[in-house]
């Protein structure tokens, strides 16, 4: 390695840990589709896929090269310019925000301390928001180039849900942020290590948000549902009404582009939710050096793999929102318990901290 | 780190004149969002990473949304009116020579020549702002907040049809 300049061997490194990510995510994503047709089959007694490959395994390989070969449409009054930027820009916004998330501890290899993250910015949890928050343009840009009635009713439908939703979301992490006194994903997950105390006694339960925050981690799961705009929010395709919402007029890869990012996003807002509320990759760690490395890894994977399920398995009980109980429930209900969260945790936390 | 400064300014230069020249609304307000986050990313090479995202946050995904909802709804088509005003032909050089005039002279006063390298930055993290917003500036604060509020009751009361 002697060779070689520092930042050589930091670029390298970095330029690898973003290939593993990609081909990973890629991957999950995949077999997420075919995880999620194949458990809502199994709720409403069918088999859901089972031709392409051993239980439909090879489905989602099958669907990536229908989605390549068949024809793309565009409309002939479309925004020709915007009508393709959006597809892209959800695309990238999704991903962007996967470069932040620690999904493992750190460890040495030949002296080089090495982090399972992409990068460690001291404002991951904002640098998640203000990325997400980008994410509505690709929508609100996909209804309105269309130009097409329904897929602007759904643009305009899932912008409002979008912007409404994000308040709570904003309120309900500040409790965890207050507790854990920084804004890095990876501060916050290290302030969740070992066991809650009560005095002097170890009640070996894990030091996880979730105990202190249970309002918090309500209000936070609810509105990243509504932000991923999935069922029950999912009124933005609500195909009863909207047939496909904003991605109607959308065909081909462009539409298998949006499918990604919901996915996408619905990942990220699982990972967000392991670490700030169910302690990031703690758990019980053992075994020789190389398992010690990896068992952290598998305990973040595992958490995550539970609120994707958790997704689907309501998608397959619960019936959709009406859309003005959908804006009620939002700023009437999800947004003044933010808020007396945030005011339950500081005073508490004033209160602990009074001489 | 100065080749990235250029790469920004220049995005935020050539999106800030497409506000200005495109014809059509929408892309006029995306490229306003393409500006905002080319700030933003400069922010991010001067080390205040905070100031950066909340820049994102704010303007790009708060603000500039409602901008190109209001848009879309309107449904505004391309600009026609080639008409200009006159206190336009008249005031608009001057006045853009005034400010980038301004502008000169308040980097001469920072900077005079012989200086060779900035001052250190400021601290930018999230605390330290945290600080100076809640200790030093508490006052300012409270009082943007409550014209904020006034703003918004406002609001509310112009939206509701029926009394």
């Amino acid at each position: 390695m002697g060779t070689f300049s520092e930042t050589t061997v930091l670029l390298v490194i970095v330029a690898v840990k973003i290939a593993f990510v990609l081909v990973f995510l890629l991957t999950a994503i995949a077999y997420l589709t075919w995880l999620e047709r194949k458990v809502i089959a199994h709720i409403q007694g069918r088999w859901g896929p089972y031709l392409v490959g051993p239980h439909g395994l090879l489905q989602p390989l099958a669907d990536g090269i229908k989605f390549i070969m068949k024809e793309d449409i565009v409309p002939l009054e479309a925004d020709r310019i915007t009508y393709w930027l959006a597809p892209f820009l959800g695309f990238v916004l999704a991903f962007l925000s996967i470069a932040v998330i620690p999904f493992g501890g750190s460890f040495t290899f030949r002296g080089l301390p090495i982090q399972f993250q992409i990068t460690d910015v001291n404002v991951g949890l904002l640098f998640i928001f203000a990325v997400t928050s980008l994410g509505v343009y690709s929508i609100a840009l996909a209804g309105w180039s269309s130009n097409s009635k329904y897929p602007l009713f759904g643009a305009l439908r899932s912008s409002a849900q979008m912007i409404s939703y994000e308040l709570s979301l904003g309120l309900a992490v500040v409790g965890v942020v207050i507790l854990a006194g920084t804004l890095s994903l990876r501060g916050i997950v290290d302030a969740q290590s070992g066991f809650w105390h009560i005095g002097r006694v170890n009640t070996w339960l894990p030091h996880w948000n979730i105990f202190a925050q249970p309002l918090g981690f309500l209000i936070y799961f609810t509105s990243a549902v509504a932000e991923t705009n999935r069922v029950p929010f999912d009124l933005p395709e609500g195909e009863t009404e909207l047939v496909a919402g904003f991605h109607t007029e959308y065909s081909s890869m462009k539409f298998a582009m949006f499918f990604i990012s919901e996915y996408a996003n619905m990942v990220t807002v699982s990972c967000l939710a392991t670490l700030l509320f169910f302690g990031g990759w703690h758990g019980p760690v053992f075994g020789p050096v190389l398992l010690q490395v990896l068992l952290p890894v598998f305990w973040f994977g595992a958490k995550v793999f539970c609120f994707l399920f958790f997704y689907i398995w309501m998608r397959g009980t619960l019936p959709r929102f009406r859309y003005d109980q959908l804006m009620s429930f939002g700023w009437k209900f999800l947004l003044p318990l933010g808020l007396l969260n945030i005011l339950l945790t500081s005073f508490v936390i004033a209160w602990h901290e009074a001489p | 780190m100065t080749v990235l400064f250029y790469i920004c300014a220049a995005l935020a230069v050539l999106a800030a004149l497409n506000v200005v020249l495109q014809r059509t609304p929408v892309y006029s307000a995306l490229s306003l969002i393409v500006v905002l986050c080319a700030l933003a990313l400069v922010y991010l090479l001067l080390g205040a990473e905070f100031m950066a995202v909340i820049q994102v946050v704010v303007y790009g995904g708060a603000i500039m949304v409602l901008f190109v909802l209001v848009i879309m709804l309107l449904n505004a088509g391309k600009e026609t009116s080639r008409q200009r005003s006159r206190m336009a032909r008249w005031l608009g050089v001057p006045l853009v020579t005034a400010f980038l005039a301004e502008i000169l002279i308040a980097v001469w006063r920072q900077f005079p020549p012989g200086t060779t390298s900035p001052p250190p930055p400021p601290d930018g993290s999230p605390a330290a702002i945290g600080h100076l917003l809640f200790q030093s500036h508490v006052l300012p604060f409270e009082v943007t907040s409550i014209l904020i509020l006034v703003a918004v009751l406002g609001a509310v009361v112009l939206a509701k049809k029926e009394f």
